[in-house]
């Protein structure tokens, strides 16, 4: 027992002590699992180019990782948020709230968002918005009459589409692609098959509207995933009726698995996206909290290094993964380097 | 029922003639048979359950090996000092040394007058990310510059995806990953013996990479993570476990607070592992300021989620001691505590240390609490230092390196996750063989 309480204590000694002395020498970021891949691929290449220790990339969503950013200031919370959405006006008053003001946006590209189902499944090559819509809305326009969503299959509203069941693989609320999703997909589906004009004619007033066109049927035949692409992936693979939400470099790289459908005509790709000719693509982000400049060793050559051409640039390791790379890449370099907060930088 | 109702001996004549015990009457039989089928579905219960088994380690075993063999590439190339600080003035160095190793790669191939035709990028296509590899060689031996090193480089992930049948050349469709011309030059460079299969000691001893790197990704780091947030666990709820089930066991007074002690305990061991982690991150994390993504952490939260376990079995041990052994040594003038810790814990020690080694293996696997404190992820420090930094620098650990690995979008990341899953069970399988053992061999028997 003696020998016991002596190496039991000597372990707490020596977990004190070292907590006490060693303060944190790794950058710590969390937040989007789109932005994920990126951010790993970056920090593995900050490791081996410079001399800092690697940052550790955490996960969990958009949301979650912005809600710990804006926990506070200090070595135990986090310095860098990805988010694969712009950070909300009410999420910034949240930061204010515990003393995180200066908060530096930086956008490092843009991410596709793709419609894939099983590579040997039926030939879903093409949709528009006003399919999707049709498909997974809850109420829908049939006849000049708002109704509870009565499709069963994509034939019964659009002819050249397969008549199979209906099956979409969403990505749930908790995620970035979630709101991308709904903007530029289910609101202009529902504007375009003029549900949202027979919503408000019905006497809804045009807020209501957008809300009820982005609600989504209950009845099984859309699925959010709250999980990451790969769960979808899953449920594809088990569904040949399935039609599943990917981000385009998930797609990329299973594209022995998936065969991804056209949006409005276009196909999507990196230059589609850059260019804006394919609709459903978004900015990503990460958010640097200006505060732990300087107090942890790295954060800001962290975010210099991500930025650099040579990383986020055409051809580089990102954009080679998947990322569009943004065009306007210069102004995100000279902002960093100046450590421009939001509101300095409006 | 007539057998019931008629007693021996009685007047009356007895329902059935009485037989031989050897011939079987209706209801004998008829019992039989029940018995027989019961044993049926015991069988049938022991088969389904076996079949599962050998289905789950078939799957893993099948999905799995392939991960501890890699594609590799055996390249002798020489480095000049000029090179090397060229390299070194870049940003992007290992870049740098990436194209060097290419270029350089592309020479000599042509030199040799490989047949098929290739550019700069093919080759870029086929080989893993090696520039890496080359810096970290050359910033530790520099004097090796100018001299001609012979490398192993990890091919990329397609690649070794068509050595191991995941990638094949009808499914292959061009892109930028890799086009169905680069397989010419694959199968030509193996013909050559320049790409070949070998165990894939990177996946044994390394750490995680990033996703575009598949062929750098191993999960030794996460083991010695694993490592020292079990010595963590072993070495607080081992003695403070202990300690609380003999007072409570052998010294505590029975009354209300004791019992409502007891009930807590029990109820603790029913609590969600997710409960733990949120707890760790308020407690340890926000209030304590220890260090984020620190084994230590995960070991604290582990030790909470593993003392109802130990306490539980540690009680349920001594309880199994008999009231003689303690009465004996009070008898001939032994105090409480010396009849505790000179004669009851040797005895109840082979089920205490069954029970410790159980509730480690139990946290071993365990995720969920560490997704809280920030050991899941992208956690690729690779090897700790030292002792303390081994406690308090960011690390993961194995369930929540596979589960990691598990969500890539990179076929080759998962095949990965199921190597690990090996590793884990490996593990496992060790810590209840250690079981097993301790418990043969100190077990006494009344």
């Amino acid at each position: 027992m003696s020998i016991m309480k002596l190496t039991a204590s000597a372990v707490a000694i020596a977990a004190v002590s070292a907590t006490a002395a060693a303060a944190r020498d790794q950058v710590q970021v969390a937040g989007s699992s789109t932005v994920l891949p990126y951010a790993s691929i970056v920090a593995e290449l900050f490791g081996e180019n410079t001399d800092y220790p690697t940052p550790v990339v955490e996960s969990g969503g958009s949301s979650a990782g912005l809600k710990r950013f804006c926990e506070g200031v200090g070595e135990n919370t986090i310095d860098v948020a990805n988010a694969s959405r712009a950070i909300r006006e009410k999420e910034v008053a949240a930061c204010a709230d515990n003393g995180v003001t200066d908060i530096i946006e930086v956008r490092i590209g843009y991410d596709g968002i793709v419609f894939a189902s099983q590579q040997s499944g039926p030939a879903f090559t093409a949709f528009e918005p006003t399919d999707i819509f049709n498909a997974i809305g809850a109420q829908v326009l049939v006849d000049g009459e708002i109704v509870d969503n009565p499709y069963n299959t994509w034939a019964e509203f659009n002819s050249e589409l397969p008549d199979t069941e209906i099956a979409m693989f969403i990505p749930g609320t908790k995620h970035g692609t979630r709101e991308v999703f709904e903007e530029k997909v289910l609101l202009i589906g529902c504007e375009e098959t003029g549900a949202m004009q027979a919503m408000i004619d019905g006497g809804m007033s045009e807020d209501d509207a957008e809300d009820a066109c982005l609600d989504v049927r209950q009845d099984g035949k859309s699925v959010d995933i709250d999980g990451d692409y790969t769960e979808t992936l899953a449920r594809i693979d088990a569904n040949t009726n399935g039609i599943g939400v990917f981000g385009l470099a998930f797609y990329e790289n299973n594209t022995d698995k998936l065969k991804v459908a056209t949006m409005s005509g276009v196909s999507p790709s990196t230059e589609t996206i850059a260019s804006g000719e394919y609709p459903v693509s978004r900015p990503l982000f990460f958010y640097v909290k200006k505060a732990h400049i300087g107090v942890i060793p790295g954060l800001k050559e962290y975010a210099q290094f991500f930025v650099a051409d040579e990383i986020a640039g055409p051809g580089g390791p990102l954009s080679n993964y998947g990322l569009v790379a943004d065009p306007e890449l210069a102004e995100t370099q000279n902002m960093v380097a100046n450590e421009d907060t939001m509101t300095s930088g409006m | 029922m007539t057998d019931a109702t008629s007693t021996p001996g009685s007047a009356t004549p007895r329902a059935h003639k009485a037989t031989s015990l050897l011939t079987v009457d209706e209801r004998t039989r008829r019992r039989n048979a029940s018995e027989g089928r019961f044993k049926t579905y015991g069988i049938v219960a022991i088969a389904i359950a076996l079949f599962f088994l050998v289905v789950l380690v078939v799957a893993i075993l099948r999905s799995g090996l392939p991960a501890f063999t890699a594609t590799v590439a055996d390249v002798e190339i020489t480095i000049t000092q000029e090179e090397f600080d060229a390299a070194e003035g870049e940003l992007f160095k290992t870049k740098a040394y990436e194209q060097l190793f290419i270029g350089k790669l592309q020479r000599q191939l042509s030199e040799n007058g490989m047949q098929v035709e290739f550019d700069a990028a093919a080759i870029e296509r086929i080989m893993g990310k090696v520039g890496g590899d080359i810096r970290e060689f050359y910033r530790a031996n520099p004097a090796q510059l100018g001299e001609p090193v012979s490398f192993q480089l990890s091919a990329s992930s397609r690649v070794d995806g068509y050595f191991k049948g995941r990638v094949t050349r009808e499914a292959l469709q061009d892109s930028r990953f890799l086009q169905l011309s680069d397989l010419d030059l694959v199968d030509a460079l193996e013909e050559a013996g320049i790409i070949r299969q070998s165990f894939n000691w990177t996946f044994i001893q390394g750490a995680d990479s990033g996703v575009d790197n598949p062929g750098g990704a191993g999960i030794g780091a996460s083991v010695v993570g694993s490592f020292f947030m079990m010595l963590v666990v072993l070495f607080l709820s081992l003695p403070i476990g202990v300690a609380a089930s003999i007072y409570l066991e052998e010294f505590a007074p029975q009354n209300r607070w004791t019992d409502m002690i007891e009930v807590n305990i029990s109820n603790l061991a029913a609590v969600p592992s997710i409960v733990f982690g949120i707890l760790g991150l308020a407690v340890f994390i926000q209030f304590m300021h220890l260090p984020q993504s620190a084994p230590l952490v995960g070991g604290l939260v582990l030790t909470l989620m593993t003392l109802p376990t130990i306490i539980i079995s540690t009680r349920a041990s001594l309880k199994a001691v008999p009231p003689s052994i303690r009465d004996a040594a009070l008898g001939v003038g032994a105090s409480k505590m010396q009849a505790v810790f000179h004669h009851v814990l040797p005895l109840a020690m082979p089920g205490i240390l069954t029970g410790t080694i159980i509730g480690l293996a139990q946290a071993l696997g365990e995720t969920a609490p560490l997704l809280l404190i920030g050991m899941v992820g992208f956690v690729a420090r690779g090897y700790p230092d030292g002792i303390v930094s081994g406690f308090v620098d960011p690390n993961s650990a194995m369930p929540a390196q596979i589960y990691t690995w598990a969500a890539r979008a990179d076929a080759a990341f998962y095949e990965k996750a199921w190597g690990g899953i090996i590793i884990l069970l490996l593990f496992l399988m060790t810590m209840n063989f250690i079981a097993i053992v301790l418990r043969r061999r100190f077990e006494r028997r009344w």
